[in-house]
């Protein structure tokens, strides 16, 4: 071939000096950017994905949090409103329950009253009965010693001494 | 008359291999070529440098454009040919994308004009840290016995096959691709830059003609030129994309649990 003849160069076949410097000018530009560079770069990267994909499921996880929370405090308010509505039926039913109680009370009480009154009324009939017993015979006896004693004579005084013994009679039953 | 002649008698007439061996600067180590992939390399780290410097959530103009690089090689290259386990590559293939891309545009950046991946020396040596790269993953991940096996026997195929099959697949896996890896990208530097020598020093070469309806016609030789070098832009993001993506496919097969 003139080409080769003339200039000595066969374009496939490398010049060996080429290769040691392309060997080394490359390995060190791969070292350069492999250990100063490229490592942020993937980082920038991930970060930036992250910056992008997580905010998004950031967002989205918020927004779920949100909604627990809601249903959270909805189960709450619900749960203290029964238990509000219990409160107050227990309180309704506590306070029927004590009025009941006084109401019972005082009627045992009442009750207890009206008894110790009708026991103390037959007590006191019964005295009375047993005092008048006494004091009927007494009377009668009086009354009985008079009447022989005025002798019967006259009709009017006898009216007069049976009157005056019934007021007596009648003003010892007032006593 | 005499001025134009003395110019296409400069210009080397048609273009040759020798175009592509510009005298060395100093010695065979500094050479045009040696220069430029030192540049490239100063280049690509002062970018990423800069623009990694301090970065940020929201980021500056140049912090956005080396993470497009990065985002590109990462998302479009790594995880679509390797899947999840890519990503773990993606850092080494930016690196390897910006610096094939710097260099190929070297091809058309006026002063420098050619691309050192025009000399097959540079493509060679990214080539080989793909192969050794992806020989390396699949021995790690399989261990050597369990790789050669899956790289070299397909599964489900009658037995007396494997004596045509085995030696194509080693050919396939063990020799062809990292041949063509490196082949492609010299060549379509090679080519571009031919092509950009032939249209713009053929217009020069008409343009000297004593024939003026040659000197006339050179317009469209140099029209040509133009297009080419966008031809040629085109090509230098192209090749840069289908040697990573390439060396992305090469590394997944190696990870891959079947053929």
């Amino acid at each position: 071939m003139y080409l080769a003849a003339e200039g000595g160069h066969n374009p496939i076949l490398p010049i060996w000096q080429e290769l040691v410097v392309g060997t080394i000018a490359f390995a060190l530009l791969v070292f350069v950017l492999l250990k100063f560079v490229m490592p942020r770069m993937e980082t920038m990267y991930q970060a930036r994905v992250d910056a992008i994909e997580g905010g998004l499921k950031r967002a989205e996880a918020a927004q779920a949090e949100a909604n627990q929370l809601l249903e959270q405090y909805r189960a709450q308010l619900a749960e203290v409103r029964t238990e509000a509505a219990r409160i107050r039926d227990d309180a309704r039913a506590d306070a029927e329950g004590i009025r009941q109680d006084i109401l019972a009370k005082a009627r045992e009480e009442s009750d207890r009253i009206i008894a110790a009154g009708k026991e103390q009324l037959v007590a006191e009939r019964t005295t009375i009965v047993r005092e008048l017993r006494t004091e009927v015979g007494t009377l009668a006896v009086d009354l009985a010693g008079k009447i022989v004693g005025e002798s019967l004579a006259d009709e009017a005084r006898r009216a007069g001494t049976v009157d005056r013994f019934l007021d007596g009679l009648e003003s010892a039953g007032a006593r | 008359m005499s001025g134009q002649l003395v110019v296409a008698q400069d210009l080397p007439w048609p273009p040759s291999v020798n175009d592509f061996y510009p005298p060395a600067v100093a010695g065979p180590w500094v050479t045009k070529f040696t220069l430029m992939v030192w540049l490239a390399v100063g280049l690509v780290i002062i970018f990423y440098m800069a623009a990694y410097r301090n970065p940020k959530l929201v980021p500056s103009k140049g912090q956005w454009l080396a993470e497009s690089v990065y985002g590109l090689v990462r998302d479009n290259i790594a995880r679509e040919q390797m899947g999840n386990a890519g990503i773990r590559f993606a850092p080494y293939f930016t690196v390897l994308f910006s610096f094939i891309l710097i260099t190929n545009f070297f091809s058309i950046v006026p002063g420098l004009q050619i691309s050192p991946n025009s000399h097959i020396a540079f493509p060679i040596v990214l080539s080989a840290i793909s192969y050794v790269l992806y020989l390396a993953v699949g021995v790690r991940k399989h261990g050597l016995l369990k790789y050669l096996k899956m790289s070299l026997i397909l599964p489900g195929v009658p037995w007396p096959m494997h004596f045509l099959l085995v030696p194509i697949e080693f050919l396939q896996n063990f020799v062809v691709r990292p041949v063509t890896l490196a082949l492609r990208l010299f060549a379509n530097m090679f080519a571009g830059h031919l092509l950009l020598l032939v249209f713009t020093v053929g217009g020069f070469v008409m343009l000297s003609a004593d024939n003026l309806f040659v000197q006339v016609t050179s317009v469209f030789s140099f029209a040509m030129a133009i297009v080419m070098a966008f031809f040629e832009a085109l090509v230098a993001v192209l090749q840069a994309y289908v040697f990573v993506t390439l060396t992305a496919n090469y590394v997944g097969t190696s990870l891959a649990e079947e053929h």
